[in-house]
């Protein structure tokens, strides 16, 4: 395959996002000699900034300046692209909050194919790209061929590609801005609304008994409550619950949530999404309790136990208090 | 306010351990518990709460098979006025742009104000809604967790971005909105809700009614294409603790103490 590959940058405040490395890991998958464009939008001196730090990795950047781009506004830079890539592009997308925004749309108006939320790439073979996603909440896998011959969007799954070691590119920023011109949307960015900080800082728990939805009741919340008060934890949550409004939105762990780094990570109930994973930093001791066997939780724990939490967890709440009596 | 939302109905993954099917080609769907995608559901219930306040009437629309009224009726108890199947058996195999395309063809018959979907499917990518948006030129948001109506012309969203943290836009109408699960709180539909709509009819719609080329859709359409399912090996995984439950939490009360899970 021939078609040129496009990475689509993500930064902020100057600085790439970690995105634009496992975006030239997953190029290099989907040919190995490629040599992927770095294509970044945005205005002032942080889109300066990030283009030139991205020259030392991608053997080109591609600079769109436009004073409406300052915030990336998905429909603007979905205008802004299809003005400046060319017919049969491989473009890759974060499947991050932006890229969700923008893939869909940019492959409709690029007449392209769209493959969504990739996390591996098995390589070209004709005109198709085999490639792997996961359905059903991770519990299974699958294989899926993408016809690439009149171009691609692909959503890669944020942390799914490792960066990879490259000579440096010593890459040139090529100034597109000119090929832009004024952009309007239907949609205005208004602000954003920081979260609230809650009663406790998940971010800063040494040991959580984190819940979702196996706990099945609020009332059963009071079980995490017990254990982690006689294991000296605080309760996190998984979105679920959250949605359920059991537990504040500041004790949810993931993606859209907080960002968490104990010691030890008990995970009752929890099936394990990457949008969850993505939330548990610093390599903790990860304990899955689920009844499903098949629980994608089980492959990223470090020890497993097919149980009903709601079975387990008073039973092993009153062992840790019985252990304790003996201790003291 | 005409409001259109596009549903679907799934394997429940909450409900189901979902396997693999002998062949390897598919996943066992002999007893799955299907359901209405969740975040579908949520969007219905935006639905009927905007409607509530504004007025206007909500339909609910899915592409698919006589298996799928069902969630047609469901939601048509919780309040949606109607219901309406988009079925032909050229649109079998249809990849996300295919769906969106038969969904293209609805809505160009009618008149809509405003269309949501949920934010993705259990066996989907969270992209149709995106897709019609386009397909349509129509302004788009995903990941959806309010929504306040302005007046008739636009809406103020909010968006669920990183870290918790909303991103609030003002969105012109007509447009798609994909919401995201915990919007609101879905009503409760009981069996005497599903009875009461048992016997009303629900219109349906092929590839002829709706004026879409029969060469847009389907299985020989679609760029995107599953070969197999697989469960992957990754890794070592999980030490799995055996024994009776006693012997298992001794054991994990062991391991707790030893990494400082005990304090």
């Amino acid at each position: 395959m021939t078609a040129r590959i496009f990475a689509y940058i993500v930064h902020k405040a100057g600085a790439a996002d970690d995105s634009a490395t496992e975006l030239l890991a997953a190029a290099k998958k989907i040919n190995p000699a490629a040599t992927p464009t770095a294509v970044v939008t945005g205005w002032g001196r942080d889109l300066d900034t990030v283009c030139q730090s991205l020259c030392s990795s991608y053997g080109e950047v591609w600079k769109v300046a436009n004073e409406s781009l300052a915030y990336p506004n998905a429909e603007l830079v979905r205008k802004a692209l299809v003005k400046v890539l060319p017919q049969g592009s491989t473009v890759l997308v974060p499947h991050n909050h932006f890229g969700i925004d923008l893939g869909p749309g940019l492959s409709i108006k690029l007449n392209a194919a769209f493959v969504s939320d990739v996390l591996g790439i098995d390589g070209i073979e004709g005109s198709f790209l085999k490639v792997v996603r996961q359905e059903f909440g991770g519990q299974v896998s699958a294989h899926v061929r993408c016809d690439v011959s009149s171009g691609v969007v692909i959503n890669l799954r944020p942390g799914a590609f490792k960066p990879i070691e490259c000579a440096p590119a010593g890459g040139a920023v090529v100034d597109k801005s000119g090929e832009v011109g004024a952009l309007v949307a239907g949609r205005r960015y208004a602000g954003t609304i920081v979260s609230e900080s809650g009663d406790v800082d998940i971010s800063k728990q040494a040991v959580l008994v984190s819940i979702g939805r196996g706990i099945q009741e609020q009332d059963n919340v009071a079980m995490a409550q017990e254990l982690a008060e006689a294991m000296g934890a605080a309760v996190s949550c998984s979105r679920p619950v959250v949605d359920a409004k059991w537990l504040p939105k500041s004790r949810q762990v993931g993606s859209s949530g907080q960002t968490v780094k104990p010691k030890v990570y008990l995970a009752c109930g929890i099936s394990g999404s990457f949008q969850h994973l993505a939330g548990i930093k610093g390599s903790p001791f990860i304990v899955a309790i689920n009844k499903n066997p098949n629980a994608p939780i089980f492959q990223v724990a470090d020890v497993g136990i097919v149980a009903d939490i709601l079975e387990f967890l008073p039973e092993l709440t009153n062992r840790i208090r019985e252990v304790k009596k003996v201790s003291v | 306010m005409e409001i259109l939302v596009c549903a679907r109905r799934v394997p429940d993954p909450a409900e189901n351990e979902i396997k693999l099917n002998r062949a390897g080609n598919d996943v066992e769907r002999d007893d799955l518990v299907y359901s209405i995608n969740e975040p579908d559901n949520y969007a219905v219930e935006e639905a009927l709460q905007i409607v509530a306040k504004v007025g206007g009437n909500v339909t609910v629309a899915t592409v698919g098979g006589d298996d799928d009224e069902e969630i047609l009726r469901r939601e048509m108890a919780m309040g949606a006025n109607k219901g309406v199947l988009l079925s032909d058996e050229v649109f079998g195999g249809s990849d996300g742009r295919g769906i969106a395309t038969v969904l293209k063809g609805f809505v160009q018959k009618g008149h809509y104000d405003l269309i949501l979907t949920g934010v993705q499917a259990e066996d989907g990518g969270a992209q149709v809604g995106g897709m019609l948006a386009a397909m349509l030129d129509y302004p788009f948001a995903s990941l959806v967790d309010a929504i306040e109506v302005l007046d008739g012309k636009k809406l103020k969203v909010s968006r669920e971005i990183e870290g918790g943290n909303k991103e609030m836009s003002e969105i012109d109408l007509p447009c798609v909105l994909s919401i995201q699960t915990g919007i609101n709180e879905p009503r409760y539909v009981g069996m005497r809700g599903i009875r009461q709509v048992a016997s009303l009819e629900i219109p349906t719609y092929g590839a002829s009614d709706l004026g879409i080329d029969k060469a847009s859709v389907g299985e020989s359409a679609a760029k995107v294409k599953r070969d197999d399912y697989f469960v992957p090996a990754l890794g070592k995984g999980a030490e799995i603790l055996a024994g009776n439950s006693e012997e298992i939490a001794d054991k994990l009360i062991d391991l707790l103490k030893a990494q400082g899970g005990l304090q």
